[in-house]
């Protein structure tokens, strides 16, 4: 097969580096593996264990060859196979609409495929996801973080669509702790490089701290994309004849975990022995990749596409030649591996296999279209090379200058890895922790008391402002951001003409989640839902990254199993469902694990974005209307944290149909013209919303609050299924009505107006008091 | 026929769909140019956007003035083509030697993105007739590279000769003279370290507001040209 490459591979070190003979590596082929069954191999070091290994060598009917065992150690790695999560998120699927039985569905492709798709009206799609980056953030946060972003946006780019957008939800250890310092400016100036310089706004995210993540910080990355309908990609190979093109960045050395155990003593020396596990990412060459595959998508010249993550090139040719072969029954892949481009000549197969280099891409292209797909890659500047033929043998094989060193069946690296049913129990200390309520604490009584821990609670690290961070990230690129960073959730138009628009919030609370896994991820997906829906926007898609310990820890197992369940069940109710998202398990140190922090972001879309509500008070007058329920509840509140330093009780309760109810009426009132403000209340309270929105649109509030409520609890309780909206004068009525009408709870709690927020009877705070405090803490820990 | 105005897309500009949607915004024929292509496509003005062009691997636009279309836009620059620089497109403009001065790493070095006030110090250039001198505005800037520095001699030289067009009411950067924008000396040539073209919408523009500030850049252009 003629290797075709453009024309700045043409010079590369592909053809000329004469390296078999230089360094004496002699490949492990399939040739040799039969006849060499006893050669021990360290598939221990590559962490597969022996039953998986004994499974492989069934599987072949011979033992595998190094690079074969590369490949399934990847493969069948946690990470990319889900063995211990399986289980439990096909509940996802189970509870999700039935469009069989003519339940109607927004998604137009489900979990499985690198994103979920929705249909958002007219002919648009749009397709999200989230991911995790948590353990190379913490050992290099610069280029953790960014790599994070690079690969989360491949994701939603293979799906064929343009990124538009992303968002990180970030948690850190304790916000004075020294590592601390060390990881959260390195990650936020990472998604910041790396986001800033691929020309797409952050609109988003979270930054919350807890002492729980300090050894493992989490960094998950959120991005979003647009397309029309009938443009939507798949990853898969079909096609005899049909080449196999990798593209974009050159194949290093960077990310490779244990491939150097493959390696032996008779090639190390003279090549470079320092391997980043950590990858590096290059944001230009993302950039051009990205507007590459636009141009290479719009002129319809791919018949299969897949980006480079996790796993690499094992990874994207089996899951390429598995695809085919599932959908059309036939199918199979050669590949050439020794065509691919290096960044360092020294590299073996069994690195190359494994290699997580960024900003790599495969395609699969008829033969008339290479031509033009080449052509398109040299304008981007973009390197292109042949390295494989689709074919109709069923098998994935791969040679080595001529030798065969892989040759399996793709479906057994991709689909037929091991499943494990893993022990769970419901920890034994988890009746004390829920029997350890809050309601002992000491409580501010007077107005003075109230005052100061307002005060304190809104200049504390989760609940002060974040400008420091975010203002290191583009929100307004490509100019369609219509709400950002300070509001409920991030807004974007995406039509022009119509002001057809989306909006996307992520939230999590790991300390509700630790109280009751079922109902904390139930209360992130609520509150996420909450947000999108305060903006104006129809909640509509869930994509979710669950935040675990380690899976053999049947503890951990078990707040696995309950939040999945809950979060499943969630979905279900509010006829949200799961597009997709990612698992991140072993976030522990030592022994302890995180508290489990499944983060939910939820996607909306509006039919006119120009209608969107924001959450600052603008206009002196308006009403204030607090909706939904208060209680006495304050189990993993930020209150009981901050002052405290208490986790104990129950999270507050959740009522999924008060949500749905609450968000059809912020939704309504947006559409109506009825509201002037809306803000969801969540942590800290309805005295932190206050706080927000009077600091974000400049005017103060006056609050009368209920008089069968005790203070405190008005102020600083956790009950969910709320939001505090204001309303003009002239609207108070109706929507008021509209309220009453449908059964939720509305109460008259005051008039936008002053420059201080004041609770009548209590305390009065200037905004500019409040505004040091909000405003202070974050310079003052890291500026 | 309205008068058009090119924006050039080098590898890394991320600014450039924002600059096209601004000039048509104000009724001008927005043109897109190619940064290997040194035909100008009869463009009647032209807009640098901003962006990390070929990723300012090396110094932040250092590489653009290099490109094809850069010879043509120097060349027309210096015949009178009026070009405007934002953030990118000024330290291009810079390296280019068609502005002097440079514009390095941020004072607090950090990206910073945030809406920025402005103070109008000239009507007499080209993309800035529509602003009144002394005229205080919001745009917003981003950028980790935008801190402008001159020698003292090049500094007096630019306020003598009044081509220093705007600076910060707030100097976020540590900007020499809290300099955001300056102009050559024929006033065809603008540079501008905020971004207008992101405060052209109610929508999108700053908020609290007010939001559409930078649309006296691209109106003022318009007239310009118009009337020529």
């Amino acid at each position: 097969m003629p290797a075709q490459t453009s024309s700045v591979t043409r010079t590369g070190n592909v053809a000329d580096t004469g390296y078999v003979a230089d360094t004496g590596y002699v490949a492990d082929t399939v040739e040799h593996a039969s006849v060499t069954p006893d050669r021990e191999q360290p598939y221990e070091a590559l962490g597969v264990k022996p039953d998986e290994y004994a499974r492989i060598r069934e599987i072949l009917g011979r033992r595998p060859t190094s690079s074969e065992l590369a490949m399934y150690s990847v493969m069948w790695s946690e990470h990319c196979s889900y063995k211990s999560s399986k289980v439990h998120l096909k509940q996802f699927g189970e509870k999700a609409p039935d469009v069989a039985r003519g339940e109607k569905s927004c998604l137009l492709v489900g979990p499985g495929e690198n994103a979920g798709v929705v249909d958002v009206g007219g002919d648009l799609a749009v397709t999200f996801k989230i991911e995790s980056h948590n353990h190379p953030s913490y050992v290099e946060p610069y280029q953790g973080a960014a790599t994070g972003v690079g690969g989360i946006v491949r994701d939603i780019l293979t799906m064929g669509a343009r990124p538009i957008a992303v968002m990180d939800p970030l948690r850190f250890g304790a916000a004075d702790a020294p590592d601390t310092h060390r990881v959260l400016p390195g990650v936020v100036r990472g998604i910041g490089g790396y986001g800033n310089s691929l020309g797409l706004p952050n609109i988003g995210g979270e930054v919350v701290f807890d002492s729980c993540y300090a050894g493992n910080p989490l960094v998950n990355a959120l991005a979003v994309g647009v397309m029309r309908k009938s443009e939507i990609k798949l990853a898969q190979a079909h096609g005899t004849g049909n080449k196999v093109v990798l593209f974009g960045a050159r194949t290093g050395g960077d990310g490779i975990g244990g491939a150097s155990v493959l390696a032996s003593a008779t090639f190390d020396e003279g090549k470079p022995s320092k391997r980043p596990s950590v990858q590096v990412g290059d944001p230009f060459m993302e950039k051009a990749l990205i507007e590459c595959c636009l141009e290479i998508f719009a002129e319809d010249l791919v018949v299969g596409i897949q980006d480079l993550g996790a796993a690499g090139l094992s990874c994207a040719t089996t899951e390429l030649a598995a695809a085919g072969l599932q959908r059309a029954g036939v199918g199979g892949m050669d590949v050439q591996l020794d065509l691919a481009p290096l960044r360092d000549a020294t590299l073996v197969p069994e690195e190359i296999l494994m290699s997580e280099s960024q900003e790599r891409m495969m395609a699969v292209v008829t033969p008339a279209k290479v031509a033009r797909f080449f052509e398109l890659c040299e304008k981007w500047d973009v390197t292109a090379t042949v390295i494989g033929t689709v074919t109709e043998t069923g098998r994935l094989r791969m040679t080595w200058h001529g030798e065969t060193i892989v040759d399996v069946d793709p479906r057994t690296l991709a689909h037929e890895g091991p499943v494990y049913h893993r022990p769970f129990h419901r920890p034994a200390w988890q009746d004390a922790l829920q029997a350890a309520t809050p309601d002992s604490l000491s409580r501010p009584k007077t107005g003075e008391e109230l005052r100061e821990t307002v005060l304190r609670l809104v200049a504390s690290p989760n609940l002060a402002d974040k400008r420091w961070v975010v203002e290191q990230y583009d929100h307004r690129v490509r100019g369609n951001t219509v709400l950002a960073h300070g509001e409920d959730s991030g807004m974007l138009r995406l039509d022009e003409e119509s002001n057809l628009g989306i909006a996307l919030a992520t939230d999590g609370n790991g300390r509700y989640t630790k109280l009751d896994p079922y109902a904390g991820a139930q209360l992130a997906l609520a509150e996420a839902y909450r947000n999108v829906a305060a903006t104006g926007a129809r909640p509509l898609a869930v994509t979710d990254c669950l935040n675990f310990g380690s899976p053999e820890d049947p503890e951990v197992m078990w707040q696995f199993a309950e939040a999945t369940r809950g979060l499943a069940d969630a979905c279900q109710t509010l006829g949200t469902p799961v597009t997709g998202g990612n698992v991140s398990f072993y976030n522990q140190t030592g022994d302890v694990p995180i508290h489990p922090t499944p983060i939910v972001g939820v996607l909306g879309v509006i039919d006119d974005v120009t209608r969107r509500t924001r959450l600052g008070f603008e206009a002196d007058g308006d009403v204030l209307l607090l909706l939904g329920e208060t209680r006495d509840e304050f189990g993993g509140s930020e209150w009981s944290h901050v002052v405290h330093g208490h986790l104990g009780g129950l999270p507050p309760r959740v009522d999924l149909e008060r949500e749905r109810l609450l968000a059809e009426i912020l939704v309504t009132g947006s559409r109506g013209g009825m509201l002037s403000a809306a803000h969801d209340l969540s942590d800290g309270g309805l005295i932190q919303a206050v706080v927000e929105s009077a600091l974000r649109g400049g005017h103060g509030a006056r609050i009368e609050l209920p008089e069968e409520l005790d203070p405190f609890v008005a102020l600083f309780a956790e009950s969910a299924g709320r939001a505090v909206v204001a309303v003009p004068r002239a609207e108070e009525q109706r929507f008021t009505d509209l309220c009453r009408s449908r059964g939720l709870p509305v109460a008259h709690i005051g008039v936008v107006g002053g420059g201080a927020v004041d609770v009548r009877g209590q305390f009065s705070i200037p905004l500019d008091e409040l505004r040091r405090a909000h405003t202070g803490t974050f310079p003052a820990l890291f500026g | 026929m309205s008068p058009r105005i090119g924006v050039v897309t080098f590898p890394g500009s991320q600014d450039d769909q924002d600059a096209l949607r601004a000039v048509a915004l104000v009724g001008a024929g927005p043109v897109p140019l190619w940064h290997r292509d040194p035909e100008l496509h009869d463009v009647d003005a032209v807009i640098l956007p901003g962006g990390f062009s070929y990723g300012d691997y090396l110094r932040a636009g250092a590489i653009a003035r290099f490109s094809p279309v850069m010879e043509s836009v120097i060349a027309g620059a210096r015949d009178g083509l009026p070009v405007l620089g934002i953030c990118n497109g000024f330290q291009v403009l810079c390296e280019s030697h068609l502005l002097p001065g440079a514009l390095i790493r941020n004072g607090g070095m950090l990206f910073i993105n945030r809406d920025e006030r402005l103070r109008v110090e000239s009507d007499r250039t080209a993309w800035t007739r529509d602003y009144a001198v002394g005229q205080e505005i919001v745009i917003p800037i981003k950028n980790g590279e935008g801190r402008y520095t001159a020698d003292e001699r090049t500094l007096d030289q630019l306020e003598a000769e009044g081509r220093v067009i705007a600076r910060y009411l707030d100097n976020p950067n540590g900007s020499a003279r809290d300099i955001a924008g300056i102009a050559n000396a024929a006033g065809n040539v603008v540079g501008l370290m905020p971004h207008p073209e992101h405060a052209v919408e109610a929508l999108t523009g700053p908020y609290p507001g007010p939001a559409t500030d930078g649309l006296p850049f691209f109106t003022s252009i318009l007239k310009q040209l118009v009337a020529a």
